[in-house]
């Protein structure tokens, strides 16, 4: 909508007067988040390397991060912010729901393949 | 003359006919339409990436490794910072895209020019900076021999850093020694027009043993991580051991077939995600100028509405935002 624009972010707890403001607060958060992300990356700290549920803690991380990213570029960039909730909950939820259903089908049997290899019934060290 | 019945009860609500409940015009609700679709193609892609990494989860290629470039830094190790650099330059031509939306709703049409034009100086800087990643790739750095069974054998050794024993790569160029029986490659011209065959890797697999011979510093790495989350070193006598007894090929760089950085299909996927949302940039480009020139010619102040550039921002940043993603899964996790 090309009057009503949303200009709060974090829930209201940053206010921006104006939407140019408000792209130019978006772009500073997203520039932290990947500052961050880069320097985990490199830095690569002990303390999350440790294993939760199946993966390093630093790769989930990594993968919330970059949800966050995406919550942004798509609720302030795409401005799904100033859309109608049945739109946005159509595009979103539609996306999440089958996204999750493939992700878990196929990372599921990864892990069943690596158990194979691993367990030594194939070998691959030749 | 209206024969159907339209008493339904429901007249004037949101759900009721003859309005616009999701109050967004039909170009813009069928490029997020698309948009769903596209992300779904993209997600299969990225899940596919994930299968063949659980798949080979204790032997993937450490991205730190593999892309440690910068364009005009030779021989400095610079992981990531490139990528990071991309991402950002993606990023902005967003900002610049949002920027440009904006002021169409205030009908600007200067200032649309401007940040139309600035999108797409970003778009182009971002292909070109992916062509040199891939050019980078291609080529690669130190080879590497395949075994048999399709595994990677990398070579390096142990430097002195700091007090530290730290393991450095070495490229197979250094320590190879180059034999004599020279082996020519089989073109059609040669023989029976149709049997030909891919050119030969630089050295053979015996030029490179005995160039590990030779060597006694230069140590074999593998592809199996261990518990620290580096690469197997192998000791003097086992490294030996494989290259005589199961390397079969010197691999230089990285294409489809092979990969000198680990498993063939951390290459594949590299190509064909990178590539398709290399692609995705680029038609995106080539939208945005189209865009650009009726901004010009002033179509959009003719129909009194911008909408057009929004709808091409919507993409735009959904390009944006599966980089995020591919940045994510291909670099950092």
């Amino acid at each position: 909508m090309a009057d009503a624009h949303n200009l709060q972010i974090l829930r209201g707890l940053i206010k921006f007067k104006s939407n140019t403001q408000k792209i130019w607060g978006v772009l500073i958060l997203l520039t932290i988040v990947t500052t961050v992300e880069v320097a985990l990356g490199i830095m690569k700290p002990e303390s999350l390397m440790v294993s939760v549920i199946g993966m390093k803690l630093l790769n989930w991380i990594f993968i919330i991060l970059t949800i966050v990213k995406a919550y942004y570029i798509t609720w302030d960039f795409m401005h799904m912010r100033d859309e109608t909730a049945s739109l946005r909950r159509m595009v979103v939820w539609t996306a999440i729901f089958l996204i999750c259903y493939l992700l878990y089908i196929l990372l599921q049997e990864g892990g069943y393949i690596e158990g194979i290899y691993s367990t030594g019934h194939v070998k691959r060290d030749f | 003359m209206n024969t159907t019945v339209v008493n339904t009860g429901t007249e004037g609500k949101t759900w009721g006919g003859g309005n616009q409940p999701l109050k967004s015009s039909y170009g813009k609700m069928m490029m997020w339409f698309f948009i769903v679709s596209d992300a779904l193609t993209f997600s299969g892609f990225l899940a596919a990436y994930g299968f063949s990494r659980f798949k080979f989860i204790g032997s993937w290629p450490i991205a730190d490794e593999v892309f440690t470039h910068f364009p005009f830094l030779h021989g400095v190790d610079a992981p990531m910072y490139y990528v990071a650099f991309m991402t950002f330059v993606l990023i902005m031509s967003s900002v610049t895209m949002v920027l440009a939306v904006d002021a169409g709703h205030h009908m600007n049409k200067a200032k649309v020019t401007f940040y139309m034009f600035l999108t797409i100086i970003g778009g182009l800087i971002f292909v070109g900076s992916q062509a040199w990643e891939w050019n980078t790739f291609i080529k690669g750095e130190y080879g590497a021999v395949q075994t048999k069974g399709g595994n990677i054998l990398q070579f390096g050794e142990y430097q002195d850093v700091n007090g530290e024993q730290v393991f450095k790569r070495v490229a197979v160029a250094d320590f190879a020694i180059a034999g004599h029986d020279e082996r020519v490659q089989q073109e059609s011209k040669t023989g029976l027009w149709f049997v030909s065959e891919e050119t030969l890797p630089e050295f053979t697999v015996d030029e490179v043993y005995n160039g590990l011979k030779a060597n006694s510093n230069v140590l074999v790495r593998t592809q199996i991580i261990d518990e620290h989350g580096e690469k197997t070193v192998l000791s003097r006598g086992e490294s030996l051991k494989q290259i005589k007894d199961n390397g079969k090929l010197f691999v230089q760089g990285a294409n489809l077939q092979v990969n000198e950085y680990g498993t063939s299909l951390f290459a594949d996927f590299f190509f064909f995600i990178t590539g398709f949302h290399g692609f995705h940039v680029f038609s995106g480009v080539v939208i945005n100028i189209i865009v650009f020139f009726n901004v010009i010619i002033g179509t959009y102040e003719k129909r009194k509405s911008y909408e057009m550039v929004e709808k091409v921002g919507l993409y735009w940043h959904f390009v944006d935002l599966v980089w995020v993603f591919v940045f994510t899964f291909f670099y950092l996790v």
